[in-house]
C-alpha cells in the first residue's frame, strides 16, 4: 500500500515537472529553443554566480555568528595551547585563501558571462604566473609543515619519567575503564587471557603473577592530578576504538594485540573549567534545551531531564558496534591533594583477588 | 595490427556483423554502448546511496524518533518506526561503499573514460571490447551482489565503508560482520577485477591508439586525467584486493592477519600476533589513490568543459598536465595521513604530513589555473559549465580544509569527528560529483543524439549548489565541537545537546537537495526519448568526438578517422574567423602551433 503511495506520488512529480517545463517554454514563443545557452541564459546565470558568492560569504558569517559557541572552548592541557595556536593559525591563511579565490572565480563568472559578439582572450600560459602561484603556497605550506611538525614531535614523544601518572585506558564494547599504576608506578602485565580468573573480578586482565600488579587500582570513571603530566597506556579487549578527550586535544586509537600510548598534562581542574565563561554560556544554552525538552517528555509522561553540569569527557571515537555511540567516562581532574584522597578510597587488584 | 599512432585505413573497420538485441545492447563489446551501461547503472546504485543517506540523515536530526518511512523500507530493524543502531552503522556503511566506488569509481571513470577514450583519441574503439564487455559486466555483478547484501537476514556489513576488522572479522562483534561482510568482500572483489580490466585497457588504448597526429601533448586534458586515473588504479586497487583476500582468511580460515589478543562474547580467541594497524595500511595505500580516482577525472572533465564554455584554452595545458601528474604520483605515499591515531609511530606521521601537505600545490595550480581560464572568457553558461565552476568552488573550500586534517597535530582532535565528514563530502560527494553532472551535461547529446533540458538543468544546478553548501558548510562546525561520525545519536551526551540544531538545518538541506536530484532523474529520462534531437557540434568544440556522426555505430567514423593537426585547445584563436579550430583542421599557411 505504502510502495503504491510513493510511486504515485513520484509519477505525479514527474508530470508535474513535465507540465511546467512545456507550460514555461510554450510562454517563450518568440525564441527558439536549442537548448543551448543564449545572451538571456548567460546573463541570468552570470547575476547568479555573483549571488552565489554573496551567499557563500553569507553562509559563512551565519555559520559563525549561529554556531560559533559550539566549537570547544580554550583547551585543558599544557599542549592544547600549542594546538590551539597551530589552529587558528591553520584557519587565518586558509580563510585568506577562501575569501579571495571564491570570490575570483565567482565574480570572474559574471563579469565574463558571455554575449553574441564578444571574443575572448586568446591566453593560453603564463609561466611566470605559475612560478609565482606555486611558490608562494610551497612557502606557505613548508612553514606551516615546519610548525606542526615541531608540536607534533613535542606533543607525541612521551619520555617515561617517575613524575608522570602512568594510566591504562581499557576499551571494550562498549564501555571503558581505567586502570592506575599504584604506588610503584608501574602497570602490571596484563592480557585478554587472564579475564577469565577470579570468576570474571579480574576486569583488565591482569596477570596475577607480576607483582607490579598489585597495587593497580581498576576504576570506571577517570580521575587526573592537575598539573601533573599524565601517561596513558592504552589497549582494547575486542574491537578498535579510540579513546577521544577533545577538552585536552587528545586522541589516540585503542588497538586489541597492542599497547597505545598519548600523554599530556592538564592544567586546568573540573572545577576552573566549570568557571570558564565559554564553558558557562555553553552550559546555560544546554540547560535552556533541555528545560525545554523536559517539558515535552513530562507531558508525555517521561521523566524530566537532570540539569547538565559540565564534565570532562571520555568518547569512543572509532566505530566499534552498535553502542558507539554511548561509549564514554567522565573524567575530573582534580587537585593533588583530592586526587590523593579519591586514591585511598579506592581497591587494589591485591584486594579484589582476595 | 598496426603500431602507435598509425594511419587507419578501412581494413582496420573491424568486422561488420549482424547485431541482434542482445550484443547490441546487452552483451555489446561498443564502447559508447558500454559507456552508457555504466552511466545507468551508475545512477542507479547512486539513488540507492542517496536514499540511505536521507534515511540517516532523518534519525540525525530527529533521534530516536518514530519514521513511518523507516517501518516501511527498514521491517525488522525499525521496531515501532524507530531505526535500530545496527542498521544505523549498516546504513552509513553501504551509503559510503556506494557512492565512492560504484557511483564515483565506476559511474564516473567507467562512463567517460569509455566514451572519450576511443572518440577523443580518434580510435575505432577500446583496445580489447571483449575485455571492455567483461568489465561492465562484473561491474554489474558487484552491483548486484552489494544489493543482495542488504536483505541478508543479520544485517549488510556495519563497520563502516573503511570495514576495520576485528569489527569487520569477527560476527560476535556486529551481526553485519557475517554473511552481510562477506557478501561484501566478494562484491568487492568483483569490482576490483571489473575496475583493473577498465583500467588495463583504458591505458593500452591510449599509448597504442591514437590517431596521427595525437602526440600525447595534443591529447586533451580529459583523456590524460583518464590515462594517469587508471594508472593509479592498477598500481593501487590490486592492495585493496590483497587486504580483502587477507580479511576473507582471517574471518574463514582460522588465519592472524589482522587479529590478536581478543576478548569478546565471554570467549579468549585464538588468534594471535596479527595487528588491525596492518589492514589499515592495506586498505589505505588504495583508500587515498581511491580519492584521487575519483576526482581526477572530473578535474579533466572540467578543464574540458570551462575551455569550450569560455572560449578560451585551458590557462596552463603544461602545468595542468604536470600537476595530475604531480598529484598521481604524490597521492601514493600519503596514506598515513589517515592513520595518524593509529597507534603507529608517530615519526611516520611526520612524514606523511610532510607528503599530503605537498600534495596541496599541485591541486592549488590546478585550482588558480582554472580561475584564469574564466578571466576575459565569453563565458557560455550552460549547465555544464555551472557545474565545473561549481566543482572549483566545492574543490578549494574543500581541499582548504584538508590542509587541516592533513597536519598531525591538528588531526587530534578532528580524527574521525565531522570535520571530516565535511571535508571528503565537499571533495568528493560534491565536487566529484559535480564533474559527473557537468560530464553528464556535456556529452549526453553523444551519448544519446538529444539535448537535456537546459532550464531544468539550471534548476538542478542552483538547487543542488545552495544545499550543498546548506549541508556541508555547518558540519565543520559539529566537528569542531567534538562530535565523533558514525554515532547513530548525539543524544547520549547533554554535552551536544546544542548540536541538534544544526543538524535538523543540515538534514533539511540535504532533504530539499535529494528532491531536487529528481529534477535531473526526470530530465535525463525524458530527455533520452523526448530530448531536442541535437547538432553535430551542439558546444563548438574543439575535439575529435564531435566529428563522429550523431548516430551511433560501431568504428565511430565512416570512412578514415581524421588526422589531428593542434591541440585541443584551439578557442576564440587570432587569424580564425570561428571562436574554435577542432583539431583536425589542419594549419593555415603560415599558421603557427602553439608551442606549449
Amino acid at each position: 500500500m505504502n510502495i503504491f503511495l510513493i510511486l504515485s506520488v513520484l509519477v505525479l512529480i514527474a508530470i508535474s515537472i513535465w507540465q511546467i517545463t512545456k507550460i514555461f517554454e510554450l510562454s517563450q514563443a518568440k525564441k527558439v529553443n536549442t537548448q543551448v545557452a543564449d545572451d538571456d541564459d548567460n546573463n541570468l546565470n552570470g547575476k547568479l554566480m555573483f549571488a552565489f558568492l554573496i551567499f557563500i560569504y553569507g553562509i559563512t558569517i551565519f555559520s559563525f555568528w549561529s554556531y560559533g559557541d559550539v566549537l570547544l572552548p580554550n583547551s585543558a592541557s599544557e599542549h592544547g595551547v600549542d594546538y590551539d595556536n597551530l589552529m587558528w593559525i591553520s584557519f587565518a591563511i586558509i580563510f585568506f585563501v577562501q575569501t579571495i579565490t571564491q570570490a575570483l572565480l565567482h565574480y570572474f563568472s559574471y563579469k565574463y558571462r558571455g554575449e553574441k559578439g564578444k571574443k575572448a582572450l586568446f591566453y593560453a600560459d603564463n609561466d611566470k604566473l605559475e612560478m609565482i602561484w606555486t611558490i608562494i603556497p610551497v612557502i606557505t605550506l613548508a612553514g606551516l609543515i615546519l610548525y606542526g611538525l615541531y608540536t607534533w614531535t613535542d606533543i607525541m614523544t612521551v619520555e617515561e619519567n617517575d613524575e608522570a601518572l602512568v594510566v591504562e585506558l581499557y576499551a571494550q564494547q562498549f564501555n571503558w575503564k581505567a586502570r592506575y599504576a599504584g604506588e610503584d608506578g608501574v602497570l602490571g602485565d596484563a592480557n585478554v587471557r587472564f579475564l577469565q580468573d577470579f570468576e570474571g573480578r579480574n576486569l583488565v586482565g591482569i596477570d596475577a603473577t607480576d607483582p607490579n600488579g598489585f597495587d593497580d587500582v581498576v576504576v570506571q570513571e577517570l580521575h587526573l592530578p592537575v598539573g601533573r603530566e599524565v601517561i596513558f597506556k592504552m589497549r582494547s579487549q575486542d574491537v578498535l576504538h579510540s579513546a577521544y578527550m577533545p577538552h585536552f586535544r587528545a586522541q589516540m586509537n585503542c588497538v586489541p594485540g597492542m599497547i597505545t600510548e598519548f600523554a599530556f598534562t592538564p592544567n586546568k581542574t573540573t572545577e576552573e573549567m566549570r568557571q570558564d565563561p565559554d564553558v558557562t554560556a555553553k552550559v546555560n544554552k544546554i540547560n535552556k534545551i533541555r528545560v525545554e525538552k523536559s517539558k515535552e517528555l513530562v507531558a508525555s509522561g517521561d521523566m524530566a531531564l537532570d540539569p547538565y553540569e559540565f564534565d570532562f569527557l571520555l568518547l569512543c571515537n572509532k566505530i566499534c558496534g552498535a553502542s558507539h555511540y554511548n561509549m564514554q567516562m567522565k573524567i575530573t581532574v582534580e587537585t593533588e591533594q583530592e586526587f590523593e584522597e579519591w586514591m585511598n578510597s579506592q581497591q587494589t587488584f591485591a584486594e579484589v583477588i582476595q | 595490427m598496426s603500431t602507435a599512432a598509425a594511419v587507419h585505413t578501412e581494413e582496420d573497420h573491424g568486422h561488420h556483423h549482424k547485431e541482434t538485441f542482445v550484443t547490441k545492447y546487452i552483451f555489446s563489446q561498443d564502447h559508447k554502448m558500454i559507456s552508457k551501461q555504466y552511466l545507468i547503472t551508475g545512477l542507479f546504485m547512486g539513488i540507492i546511496g542517496i536514499a540511505m543517506s536521507l534515511l540517516f540523515r532523518l534519525q540525525l536530526a530527529w533521534p530516536e524518533q518514530p519514521f513511518g518511512i523507516f517501518e516501511v523500507l527498514l521491517g525488522k530493524w525499525a521496531p515501532d518506526g524507530v531505526m535500530d543502531p545496527n542498521v544505523y552503522l549498516a546504513l552509513v556503511t553501504i551509503h559510503g561503499t556506494i557512492m565512492v566506488f560504484f557511483v564515483l569509481t565506476a559511474g564516473l571513470s567507467g562512463t567517460f573514460s569509455n566514451l572519450l577514450i576511443p572518440l577523443q583519441i580518434g580510435a575505432r574503439d577500446m583496445a580489447s571490447g571483449l575485455l571492455n564487455m567483461i568489465s561492465f559486466w562484473l561491474f554489474f555483478l558487484s552491483s548486484v551482489i552489494m544489493v543482495m547484501s542488504l536483505f541478508v537476514e543479520a544485517g549488510p556489513a556495519a563497520a563502516g565503508w573503511t570495514i576495520y576488522p576485528p569489527l569487520s572479522a569477527l560476527p560476535q562483534a556486529q551481526p553485519g560482520s557475517g554473511t552481510g561482510m562477506t557478501l561484501w568482500l566478494v562484491s568487492m572483489a568483483i569490482f576490483i577485477a571489473s575496475s583493473l580490466l577498465g583500467s588495463l585497457n583504458y591505458i593500452v588504448t591510449v599509448i597504442n591508439l591514437r590517431t596521427k597526429g595525437m602526440s600525447m601533448t595534443r591529447l586533451p586534458l580529459t583523456i590524460w586525467a583518464f590515462f594517469v586515473t587508471a594508472i593509479i588504479g592498477v598500481v593501487s586497487f590490486p592492495v585493496l584486493l590483497s587486504a580483502a583476500l587477507l580479511l576473507i582468511m582471517d574471518r574463514s580460515f582460522g588465519t592472524s592477519f589482522f587479529l590478536s589478543d581478543i576478548f569478546i562474547q565471554g570467549e579468549v580467541l585464538h588468534y594471535q600476533g596479527g595487528s588491525p594497524v596492518l589492514y589499515e595500511h592495506l586498505f589505505w595505500f588504495l583508500g587515498h589513490p581511491e580519492v584521487y580516482i575519483v576526482l581526477l577525472p572530473a578535474l579533466g572533465i572540467t578543464s574540458e568543459i570551462i575551455a569550450t564554455n569560455a572560449r578560451k584554452p585551458i590557462f596552463g595545458y603544461r602545468a595542468m598536465v604536470a600537476s595530475i601528474l604531480a598529484i598521481a604520483f604524490l597521492s601514493t605515499i600519503v596514506w598515513g595521513h589517515h592513520m595518524f591515531i593509529s597507534g603507529m609511530n608517530p615519526f611516520l606521521g611526520s612524514v606523511f604530513t610532510f607528503t599530503t601537505l605537498l600534495i596541496a600545490i599541485p591541486s592549488a595550480v590546478k585550482a588558480f589555473n582554472y580561475i584564469t581560464t574564466l578571466w576575459k572568457g565569453n563565458l557560455q553558461l550552460n549547465p555544464a559549465m555551472l557545474f565545473s565552476i561549481g566543482l572549483v568552488s566545492t574543490f578549494i573550500t574543500g581541499g582548504l580544509t584538508g590542509i587541516i586534517l592533513g597536519d598531525s597535530t591538528l588531526d587530534i582532535n578532528v580524527h574521525d569527528t565531522y570535520f571530516v565528514v565535511a571535508h571528503f563530502h565537499l571533495v568528493m560527494g560534491i565536487s566529484a560529483l559535480y564533474g559527473l553532472f557537468a560530464g553528464v551535461y556535456h556529452w549526453f547529446p553523444k551519448m544519446f543524439g538529444r539535448m537535456l533540458n537546459k532550464n531544468l538543468g539550471y534548476v538542478h544546478f542552483w538547487v543542488t549548489a545552495v544545499c550543498a553548501y546548506g549541508v556541508f558548510f555547518p558540519m565543520h562546525f559539529i566537528g569542531m565541537a567534538g562530535l565523533p561520525r558514525r554515532y547513530y545519536t548525539n543524544t547520549a551526551f547533554p554535552y551536544f545537546d546544542d548540536l541538534a540544531d544544526i543538524n535538523v538545518l543540515i538534514t533539511v538541506f540535504a532533504l530539499i537537495a535529494g528532491a531536487a536530484q529528481i529534477v535531473f532523474l526526470y530530465n535525463f529520462i525524458h530527455s533520452m526519448f523526448y530530448g531536442k534531437k541535437t547538432v553535430q557540434n551542439p558546444w563548438r568544440s574543439n575535439t575529435l568526438e564531435w566529428t563522429a556522426p550523431i548516430e551511433h555505430f560501431h568504428g565511430n567514423w565512416e570512412g578514415e578517422i581524421p588526422y589531428v593537426h593542434r591541440w585541443a585547445y584551439d578557442y576564440s584563436k587570432p587569424g580564425h574567423e570561428e571562436d574554435f579550430v577542432p583539431q583536425h583542421i589542419p594549419l593555415k599557411k603560415g599558421e603557427e602551433e602553439l608551442q606549449h
